[in-house]
C-alpha cells in the first residue's frame, strides 16, 4: 500500500465544478448508457425494420388489397404509419432513458444522493440525465429517419421537420415520466402498471395504425391526451401533406411544449425536495 | 471430551478439488466424529468453502475419497443432504417470502409434511428467537436475526451434521455470543458440527478439534490449545513503534524474545512472560507509541505456519 | 427444544428413493417449487401479474377490430372467409401463452439465480437440479396458461371461439406455456447480465410480428417461410388457429411433437445447467 497524496481543499475548483453540474452528469450517464451501446444501436435499427415490415408492408399488403389505396387519405398504409411509428420509437427511447436513471437514482442504487452530495444541484442532476435521454432519443429518431427513408416511407424534405417534432413529443412526455418518477418511493411495480395500462394502450389506441376518428368517440380521448396522437398528425401532414388547419398546427406543437413545460417545472422541486432533506 | 470414541461420520482421504488449472483443495485427509465440533480455519481462499461444498454433496471432488455417513457423495448426493444441515455464509434467504415461509417451504423440499411441519417451524422460530418476527419478510431482519433464521432452516431436517460457513462473520459482538450459545445447545444435543471461520475467537470459542487450512492443504491439526502449544509461546508482546520505525526497532528486539514476527503495522514477540519482557525493552531505552501483552491464540499459530496472518 | 430421533424423517422420506434410477438428481418432489412459488406469490403483487394477458387484448382491439374495418374479411387455410379478427386471435392466445411463460422463465429466473440465490439453498436440500427444473418450468407454465385462459375468458363471449375443436386451444395453449417456459429457462441459465437477457427481447418481438400473427406467411418467398415455419411461435400460432377456426388435420400432430422436443431439451439443459452452476 501506498501512501495517499493529499493537497485538502485545493483539488477542486467550486465555481467550475458549480457551472457545469449538468454536463459532469451527463458524462456519469453515457459511461452507464455505454454498457448498453449494442442494444441502442441494435433496437434503434432493429424496431424499425421489423415494424416497417410486418405492419407496414405485411399488415400494409392485406390493408391496401382491400381498399386500393383510397382507404387513409390517397397513401399506401406504410406511409400512413410511417410518421406513427417514428413518434413511437421516439417517445419511448426518450422516457426509458429517464424513468430508469431516475429510478435507479432515488431507489434502486440511489445514486442521486451521493451525486446531490457534490457541489451539483439537484436541477442540475435532473438536467444531466434528460439530456443523455435527448441524445439517445436523437440517436434513436436518426436511425428511424433513415430506415423510413430506405423504404421510401418518407419523403426527404420531411426529415427534418420530422426530426423536430419527434424529439418534441419525445422530450414533452420524457418530462412528464421524469416528474412522476421523481415522485415514487419504492419499486412496488408501477413501471409494470404503466407500461402496461399507459404505454400500450398509447401505442395502439393514438390514432397509430388507423385514423383515430375510426374509434368510437367515447375512445378518442385517448388519443387526445395521448402525445404519440399529436406527433402523428404532424407528422402525417409534414410527411405525405395530409390536410390539417393551422390553429391544429399550433395545438398540436403546443400540446407538446406544455407537457414538456409542466413536466420539468414539476421535475425540478421534487428532486430538490428529495435530495435536499 | 470423550469424542475420540464415536463413529466417524464424515472421512476425507487425498481429497483433491481442481477448478481448470486453479487447485481449490490439495490432497486433504481428515475425520470428523459424531457429536464434536469440528472446525476449518484459514484465510480466504484456503480452501475451506470448497471443502464444505464437497462434504453438502454440492460439488463434486476431482479426485480421492470422501464419505459421509458411510455414503458416497457423487451417486447419493440427495441422500446425504436429507442428513445435512447447511448455514451458508450469506444465509441465502428466501427474500420473497415471509420468515415462518422461510422455514416451511424449505422443510417440504425434504418432503417433510405439512403436518410435521407446522409444529416444527414454530419451534424452530422459538430456538432462533425469531416468534414475533415470524410474519416478516426475511429481507426486513437485522443481520443476526437473518443468521438465526439461516441456522433454524438448517434444523428443519433435522439434521446429524450441521454445517456452518463463517457463521458469525459481519455480525456485532452481541449478536455473536446468541449466536455462540445457540450451536453450544445444538452441541449438547448431539449436533455434529462443522464450522468455517477465520475469526481465531470463534474457533477457540466453538471447536473441539480443527483443522488449519492454507493454499489447498492442511497446516495443522488439533485441538486450539494443543495447537497453540506446539506452535506458539504462552504469551504475545505486541509493539507499535511507528510505520517507518518498525523495521528498525526489530532488528533491536530480535535476540530479546524466543520468536520475532514483524508485520506491516507493529512487532510480535513471543515469550513466556511479557510484561517482564516489556520492562526489560523499556529498560533498554526503547519506547515503543503502544504496546499490549496478550495471551497466544490460533492468529499466532497461523502465522507461525504459514508466515501471513489470516484476516488479511 | 429440538427432538433429534434416530433417523429423521427427512432420511427416512429420502432413503425409501435410494436405489431409484437418476436418484442423484432427481427426488420426485417438483411440486415443493410449486408450493414455494405460491407462497412467494401471494406477498407479491399479484394484481401486476394477473393483469399481464391484457396486452393481447390490446392487440385484438387495436388491430383486430381497428385494423380489421380497414382489411375486411380473410381466406382461412381452408377456403372460408373469416374476419381479421377471427384470424389473428388464435395468434394472440399462442401469443398469450408465450409471454406468460416466457416472462416467469426468463426475468424472474435470472433473478432468482443470480440475486435471490434462491436454487442454491433448493440444491442444498435433499432436492435434486431435475426437481428444481421441472418446478420452476411448471410454474413459468402456470403464468402462461393463466394468460391464455384469461385471454379465452374475453374472446370466446365476443364470438371469436366458432366450433367445439376451440375448447382445445386451452389444452394447446398449456403445451406452448410448457414449451416457452422450458426453453427460456434453459436459455437463462447460460445469460449473465442483464445485457445478455436483452437479447431474449431481441429475439422474441420479430418473432411475435412475423409467425404469421398478423398476416399469413404466404406473402413472404420461399424461403422466409421455411424459417418462420422452424420458430416455435410459428408452431404454437398454426396449432391453435387450426383448432379455433375448426380446420383438423394430422398435420396438427406435427406440431405438438415440436412443442414436446422443446420441452424435453429444455429440461435436459436446464437440468445440466443448474448442475453446472450450483453443484461444481
Amino acid at each position: 500500500m501506498t501512501d495517499l497524496k493529499f493537497s485538502p481543499g485545493k483539488a477542486v475548483d467550486p465555481q467550475r465544478a458549480i457551472r457545469w453540474g449538468a454536463f459532469r452528469v451527463a458524462e456519469y450517464r453515457i459511461r452507464v448508457l455505454s454498457k448498453w451501446l449494442w442494444s441502442v444501436v441494435a433496437f434503434g435499427l432493429g424496431n424499425p425494420i421489423l415494424f416497417l415490415l410486418s405492419v407496414g408492408l405485411g399488415v400494409g399488403a392485406l390493408v391496401d388489397a382491400n381498399s386500393g389505396g383510397q382507404g387513409l387519405g390517397g397513401v399506401s398504409y406504410l406511409q400512413f404509419v410511417a410518421p406513427a411509428l417514428l413518434a413511437s420509437a421516439a417517445i419511448q427511447g426518450v422516457m426509458d432513458e429517464v424513468t430508469f436513471p431516475t429510478m435507479d437514482g432515488f431507489v434502486w442504487d440511489k445514486v442521486f444522493f451521493a451525486i446531490g452530495a457534490t457541489s451539483i444541484s439537484p436541477r442540475q442532476i435532473a438536467d444531466g440525465v434528460m439530456l443523455v435521454a435527448l441524445l439517445r432519443g436523437l440517436a434513436t429518431t436518426l436511425m428511424y429517419l433513415a430506415i423510413l427513408l430506405l423504404f421510401g416511407a418518407i419523403p426527404l424534405s420531411s426529415f427534418a421537420p420530422l426530426l423536430l417534432t419527434s424529439m418534441l413529443a419525445g422530450w414533452g412526455w420524457a418530462a412528464i415520466m421524469m416528474a412522476i418518477t421523481a415522485r415514487l418511493k419504492e419499486d412496488d411495480g408501477f413501471f409494470a402498471i404503466i407500461s402496461r395500462f399507459v404505454i400500450a394502450p398509447m401505442f395502439l389506441f393514438s390514432g397509430t395504425f388507423y385514423p383515430l376518428e375510426q374509434m368510437p368517440i367515447y375512445l378518442q380521448p385517448i388519443g387526445w391526451v395521448s402525445p404519440l396522437w399529436h406527433a402523428t398528425e404532424l407528422g402525417r401532414t409534414l410527411s405525405y401533406g395530409a390536410a390539417m388547419e393551422l390553429g391544429m398546427l399550433l395545438l398540436h406543437l403546443g400540446y407538446l411544449a406544455l407537457l414538456g413545460l409542466v413536466g420539468m417545472s414539476l421535475t425540478y422541486p421534487k428532486f430538490r425536495e428529495r435530495l435536499n432533506s | 471430551m470423550f469424542a475420540t470414541a464415536k463413529e466417524i461420520v464424515i472421512s476425507a482421504r487425498s481429497l483433491t478439488k481442481k477448478y481448470k488449472d486453479f487447485v481449490a483443495v490439495d490432497g486433504i485427509d481428515f475425520e470428523v466424529r459424531r457429536g464434536e465440533a469440528f472446525g476449518l480455519l484459514g484465510p480466504n481462499g484456503a480452501g475451506k468453502s470448497t471443502t464444505m461444498k464437497m462434504i453438502a454433496s454440492v460439488s463434486q471432488r476431482t479426485s480421492g475419497d470422501l464419505s459421509i455417513l458411510g455414503k458416497e457423495p457423487n451417486t447419493q448426493g440427495p441422500e446425504i443432504r436429507a442428513h445435512l444441515g447447511v448455514v451458508p455464509q450469506k444465509d441465502l434467504l428466501d427474500r420473497e417470502l415471509k420468515v415462518w415461509e422461510n422455514l416451511f417451504t424449505y422443510g417440504r423440499y425434504f418432503g417433510l409434511s405439512r403436518k410435521f411441519l407446522k409444529d416444527k417451524v414454530e419451534e424452530l422460530l422459538e430456538f432462533a428467537q425469531l416468534t414475533e418476527k415470524r410474519m416478516s419478510k426475511a429481507d426486513d431482519l437485522s443481520g443476526g436475526m437473518q443468521r438465526r433464521l439461516a441456522i433454524a432452516r438448517g434444523l428443519v431436517n433435522e439434521p446429524e451434521i450441521l454445517m456452518l460457513d463463517e457463521p458469525t462473520t459481519g455480525l456485532d459482538p452481541q449478536a455473536r455470543h446468541i449466536l455462540w450459545d445457540r450451536l453450544f445447545r445444538l452441541k449438547e444435543q448431539g449436533v455434529t458440527l462443522v464450522i468455517t471461520t477465520h475469526y481465531m475467537d470463534e474457533a477457540e470459542q466453538l471447536c473441539d478439534r480443527l483443522i488449519v487450512m492454507d493454499k489447498g492443504k492442511i497446516m495443522a491439526e488439533g485441538s486450539p490449545a494443543e495447537l497453540i502449544k506446539k506452535y506458539s509461546s504462552k504469551e504475545v508482546l505486541e509493539l507499535r513503534f511507528g510505520t517507518d520505525k518498525n523495521e528498525a526497532a526489530a532488528e533491536q528486539l530480535k535476540d530479546l524474545a524466543e520468536r520475532i514476527e514483524v508485520l506491516p503495522d507493529r512487532i510480535l514477540l513471543y515469550t513466556q512472560k511479557g510484561e517482564d519482557l516489556l520492562t526489560q525493552i523499556v529498560d533498554a531505552g526503547l519506547n515503543p507509541i503502544t504496546s499490549l501483552v496478550r495471551r497466544s491464540s490460533l492468529e499466532d499459530v497461523f502465522l507461525r505456519l504459514t508466515g501471513r496472518s489470516l484476516v488479511e | 427444544m429440538i427432538t433429534q430421533a434416530l433417523v429423521s424423517q427427512a432420511v427416512a422420506i429420502q432413503e425409501r428413493r435410494s436405489g431409484k434410477p437418476g436418484q442423484a438428481v432427481y427426488s420426485g418432489r417438483s411440486r415443493t417449487i410449486l408450493e414455494r412459488g405460491f407462497y412467494a406469490f401471494k406477498s407479491s403483487s399479484w394484481l401486476i401479474v394477473i393483469s399481464g394477458f391484457v396486452e393481447p387484448v390490446f392487440y385484438l382491439l387495436a388491430f383486430g377490430f381497428g385494423i380489421g374495418q380497414l382489411i375486411g374479411d380473410l381466406e382461412d387455410g381452408a377456403g372460408n372467409l373469416v374476419s381479421y379478427a377471427a384470424f389473428i386471435a388464435p395468434a394472440l392466445l399462442a401469443t398469450s401463452a408465450m409471454n406468460g411463460a416466457i416472462y416467469d422463465a426468463t426475468w424472474n429466473v435470472f433473478f432468482k439465480m443470480h440475486f435471490g440465490k434462491v436454487y442454491q439453498v433448493m440444491l442444498q436440500s435433499s432436492l435434486g437440479p431435475l426437481d428444481v427444473a421441472l418446478g420452476e418450468i411448471s410454474w413459468a407454465l402456470l403464468r402462461g396458461l393463466s394468460y391464455s385462459l384469461g385471454f379465452m375468458a374475453i374472446v370466446t363471449p365476443i364470438g371469436l371461439v366458432t366450433n367445439l375443436w376451440g375448447l382445445l386451444a386451452i389444452p394447446a395453449a398449456t403445451l406452448i406455456a410448457f414449451g416457452f417456459a422450458s426453453i427460456g429457462m434453459a436459455i437463462t441459465s447460460y445469460l449473465k447480465s442483464f445485457q445478455q437477457m436483452n437479447w431474449i427481447t431481441f429475439f422474441l418481438l420479430p418473432m411475435f410480428l412475423f409467425s404469421g400473427t398478423f398476416f399469413p406467411v404466404s406473402v413472404y418467398p420461399e424461403w422466409i417461410q421455411t424459417i418462420v415455419q422452424a420458430l416455435p411461435l410459428w408452431q404454437g400460432v398454426e396449432l391453435v388457429r387450426s383448432l379455433m377456426l375448426g380446420i383438423i388435420h394430422p398435420g396438427l400432430l406435427g406440431h405438438v411433437l415440436y412443442f414436446l422436443v422443446m420441452i424435453a431439451g429444455g429440461l435436459w439443459f436446464t437440468t445440466v445447467r443448474l448442475k453446472a452452476l450450483f453443484m461444481r
